[in-house]
């Protein structure tokens, strides 16, 4: 176990070396001189003459990337011009933020999305699973930021139940359960589209193993249908459940830029979209690398959740 | 193409998705010949008029400009631009996947690395990237979105390529002397076309909300240009003084992307032959029964199948897989039931504990019975308790009858806890002498295998052990040495002898060699499209074979030494009930057939134990 850990994680290497080449690329796509289009309205003389020092702009493209990729192993990101601070400063500061919402979303879409495509899938034709599939329509067909509005606009400004943003309360709040309060309508919002997406494909993997010949064994053997179904027919659809939500969890962690923004929450996903608007290039190449970077460990965990799961893959 | 049509338009949900995009589609399309507002006239007195006011059909906006002319023209915008992200994405990914899938080798790999980096990335942080290189704008917002959406057609018009470019017509084509230019836009392309249509159309939905989302965001259309997307994002700063401007808005979003999704799915469904017939039904726990005619009336026998008939509904369609089928079996007997495949031997086994696949299988008519008991329409909880405990089940292929998932232990002590309340470590007991009692090899370590860690013999003796954990009166094994080689499946044929004679088990073989059938079993019937063609005691049959189809049976048996020679099995399903022929069904094949062979029912005869469903049969039996 502890090697394929290790085998999934040296993996990653060459992937998050993609990525950054990638993120590199894309940025040298900005035309003209690279000090003053990375700098943009913030190409004063010290900032220019700062980030060629700091990025060997004046070198080849090959050495600057390396320079670039050295610093960021080294935990320098480079400085935030907008914010006028280091870049990982700002990063780690609205890293757990992001953390907890997409998180929270992922988990309720993970249990609710299987949840309804299970029964769905069990009671197939019948009332629950239509009703279910005409929700999941619904819910893979309405924008996330249009429902986090809506939600807003009923829970919190008509009915006055639930904040209409933020991540806390302004004065004395900040303790969990205020933060879970402020959480509840950006969650829901946040795991709507991917709740639905999961309840589809995993009404269609039940469907599928359920018209496998060991579930006929299983009948045939006595074991009883409940048994059957969320016993033997669910593990085995947890195979195929399974990698889906290594996908959706990329989706979650897209739609959190959407959410972050309608609820005014503290994340990163917002401070990308500032950062984009104020044209301050390094946040943007540091937030996306991390990000990512972060996306393609969470995939490794699902690959050995997916080995526990399943003894037919080689560890 | 018609076909597909049709198809996608039974799906009642696909085509009101159609109707609506038409409808949305085509207003965006006329849009500059309605007679609107101009979508840009401030108008600041009367702001945030509320829908159908006078004059202004959907309201104002915070500007005062009308809502209606701005959300016919947001609509043709985010349309458009959905529409051209999707074509680029399109195009250079198809470019892509087809150069990589044709030539292969370097090109392959190097294309499908850089495609893998990309798909790394959760979509969005990708598209903020581009868009933060080349600035905010609804042009660049829709090269980000086209960009982020390349590896999705480079990666599936590359898969269709890779099985394209082997085939003799792309040969030829070089042999003819054709550049590659050539081969790929004029051979590969126009086949792999359709499914670039179809990935745009199962994309362009996600295209469409991805760049509304970022023009949501401000980082797509700026001032006075506007999609829906950026008037939504306008609209959201009043959302809680004067929400129906976004609400407008939403609705509209969501509106396209839902017709698009149902369409989307249709085609889809409408694509997919598996859904077709409707085979990706779920299984009912038991065998749907719609009982028509007389119940027979009970007899003394331990497990006796009277006037069986099992049919398969697909669609208007009806397969009668089993006719009037009677057989009866007594404590330590065995009965061979012998037949191709299609034949429904199977059919007829799997009816008895209500395990034929349903839908499409129907129980319609007929009994059967243990210990008198009718089992058909038996409440689903009466028919599990026998389940294994009475009568149990043995399947021809281990692999993909045990569950792959579950340790060989489990699923012995599962069939034992099913039926009996004995603690885990009783059942774990139980489940290792099971094992010692089918003959397998350090039984203590073994439970904790998987199916796929033994080999096929081994996994077989598990099948029989779990057969035999609740000591049922009666076994049914379909084909269960068929998947086996020839020492192995004397093994296990030998294992289900002495476990006959030494419990006083009942024992159904079903199988098509009749090699197996003289070995094992004491009587045995030929079943032939549905229905038992001749029936008598082994040795009796194998002697003086009746029916010609049970004489070319068993003139098919292997010599010992010589490789497995299977009659040419009746390609398909069992004849279709409309076209069943009158008579014999076995007419076609038969050598001796003539005309009145076809032209009723014919009985099935005999005066001793034998009998024989025919006009002219090889022996004299009466
Ligand atoms: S009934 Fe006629 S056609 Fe049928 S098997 Fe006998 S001889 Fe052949």
């Amino acid at each position: 176990m502890g090697a394929y850990i290790l085998k999934r994680l040296l993996s990653a290497i060459p992937v998050i070396l993609g990525i950054t080449i990638i993120v590199f690329l894309i940025i040298e796509l900005i035309p003209g001189d690279p000090a003053t289009a990375i700098l943009g309205a913030y190409a004063t003389p010290e900032n220019v003459e700062r980030i060629n020092r700091d990025l060997g702009l004046d070198k080849p493209m090959v050495a600057r990337y390396f320079i670039w990729l050295g610093n960021m192993l080294q935990g320098d990101f480079g400085r935030s011009f907008s914010l006028n601070r280091p870049v990982l400063d700002e990063i780690s500061d609205r890293f757990s933020a992001t953390l907890i919402l997409a998180g929270v979303s992922f988990v309720l879409c993970s249990i609710f999305g299987i949840l309804a495509g299970v029964i769905s899938a069990a009671r197939q034709y019948g009332f629950a699973d239509k009703a279910i599939t005409f929700v999941v329509l619904i819910g893979i067909s309405i924008p996330s930021f249009f429902l986090g509005m809506m939600l807003q606009l009923f829970f919190a400004v008509q009915h006055r139940m639930l904040p209409v943003s933020g991540m806390k309360m302004i004065y004395g709040g900040g303790d969990l359960p205020d933060i879970l309060w402020h959480l509840i309508l950006p969650a829901t919002a946040l795991a709507a589209v991917a709740t639905g997406v999961i309840a589809r494909l995993s009404r269609s993997a039940m469907l599928e193993v359920l018209r496998q010949d060991y579930i006929r064994t299983a009948r045939a053997k006595g074991v009883n249908e409940r048994r059957v179904i969320y016993g033997h027919a669910l593990r085995s659809a947890m195979v195929s459940i399974i990698p889906i939500l290594g996908i959706q969890a990329g989706f979650v962690i897209s739609g959190a830029v959407y959410i972050e923004y309608v609820f005014e929450w503290p994340g990163l996903g917002r401070m990308l979209v500032n950062a984009i608007l104020k044209r301050d290039i390094l946040l943007v190449e540091g937030g996306v690398v991390v990000v990512a970077s972060c996306y393609v460990l969470f995939n490794i965990m699902v690959d050995v959740i997916q080995s526990l799961i399943d003894p037919r893959i080689k560890t | 193409m018609m076909k597909f049509i049709k198809l996608l338009f039974r799906n009642q949900l696909a085509a009101v998705g159609a109707v609506i995009l038409s409808i949305i589609v085509f207003l965006a399309l006329i849009t500059p010949f309605l007679p609107l507002q101009d979508p840009g006239a401030t108008d600041l007195p009367n702001k945030f008029l509320p829908p159908f006011t006078e004059g202004h059909f959907l309201g104002t906006d915070h500007l005062g400009r009308d809502m209606l002319s701005r959300l016919f023209w947001g609509t043709r915008m985010s349309l458009w631009v959905g529409f051209v992200a999707a074509m680029i994405a399109a195009t250079v990914g198809s470019a892509i996947g087809i150069t990589s899938g044709y030539f292969g080798g370097r090109v392959d790999n190097i294309f499908m690395r850089f495609v893998d980096m990309l798909m790394a990335f959760p979509y969005i942080l990708l598209a903020m990237a581009i868009v933060a290189a080349l600035g905010p704008g609804l042009n660049n917002a829709l090269i980000a979105v086209a960009v982020v959406n390349i590896p999705f057609f480079a990666r599936n018009i590359r898969g269709i390529t890779v099985g394209l470019a082997q085939r003799e017509f792309v040969d030829a084509a070089k042999l003819a002397g054709m550049g590659h230019t050539r081969i790929i836009l004029f051979e590969l392309l126009p086949n792999v076309l359709p499914v670039i249509v179809i990935a745009m159309s199962t994309t362009i939905g996600w295209m469409i909300l991805e760049t509304a989302g970022l023009s949501f965001l401000g980082l797509g259309s700026q001032p006075p240009q506007a999609d829906l997307g950026s008037m939504l994002g306008d609209a959201r700063d009043d959302l809680f003084t004067d929400p129906h401007p976004s609400v407008i808005v939403g609705i509209a979003i969501f509106l396209i992307v839902m017709s698009i999704n149902l369409l989307g799915d249709g085609v889809r469904d409408a694509l997919d032959p598996r859904l077709r017939s409707g085979a990706l039904s779920r299984p009912l726990p038991s065998t749907m029964v719609d009982r028509g005619g007389d119940i027979p009336t009970p007899t003394e026998d331990l497990l006796a199948i009277q006037n069986l008939e099992t049919q398969f509904h697909v669609g208007n369609r009806i397969y009668r897989a089993v006719n009037d089928v009677t057989l009866t079996v007594k404590p330590g007997e065995c009965l061979g039931v012998i037949g191709e495949s299609g034949s429904g031997k199977s059919v007829t086994a799997l009816s008895v504990m209500g395990l034929v696949a349903s839908p499409p299988g129907v129980i319609t008519g007929g009994a059967v019975r243990y210990e008198g008991n009718d089992l058909i329409g038996a409440p689903y909880e009466k028919l599990r308790q026998m389940r294994g405990d009475k009568v149990s089940y043995i399947f021809q292929d281990p692999l993909s009858t045990l569950h792959p998932l579950y340790r060989i232990g489990d699923q012995l002590a599962e069939a034992i806890q099913s039926h009996h309340p004995v603690s885990n470590a009783e059942a774990r007991k139980r489940a290792i002498k099971l094992l010692k009692d089918v003959r397998i090899p350090n039984a203590e370590s073994r439970i904790r295998n998987y199916p796929h860690e033994m080999s096929g013999g081994m996994r077989q003796r598990v099948g029989i052990a779990m057969a035999l954990a609740n000591e049922p009166e009666v076994i049914i094994a379909d084909e269960p040495t068929t998947a086996l080689d020839v020492t192995v499946q004397a093994q296990i044929l030998a294992l289900l002898d002495d476990l006959r004679r030494d419990r006083g088990l009942a024992i159904i073989f079903i199988t098509h060699d009749f090699g197996v059938v003289a070995q094992l079993c004491d009587r045995v019937a030929v079943m032939y499209a549905g229905r038992i063609v001749e029936q008598g005691l082994t040795d009796e049959v194998l002697a003086h074979p009746a029916h010609p189809y049970t004489k070319r049976l068993i003139a098919c048996v292997p010599e010992l030494g010589e490789g497995r020679r299977v009659l040419a099995a009746i390609p398909g399903l069992p004849p279709i009930v409309s076209d069943l022929p009158p008579g014999c069904a076995f007419a076609p094949r038969c050598d001796k057939a003539r005309p009145e062979c076809s032209q009723g029912d014919i009985a099935l005869e005999g005066a001793g134990s034998q009998t024989v469903r025919c006009l002219y049969p090889e022996e004299d039996i009466k």
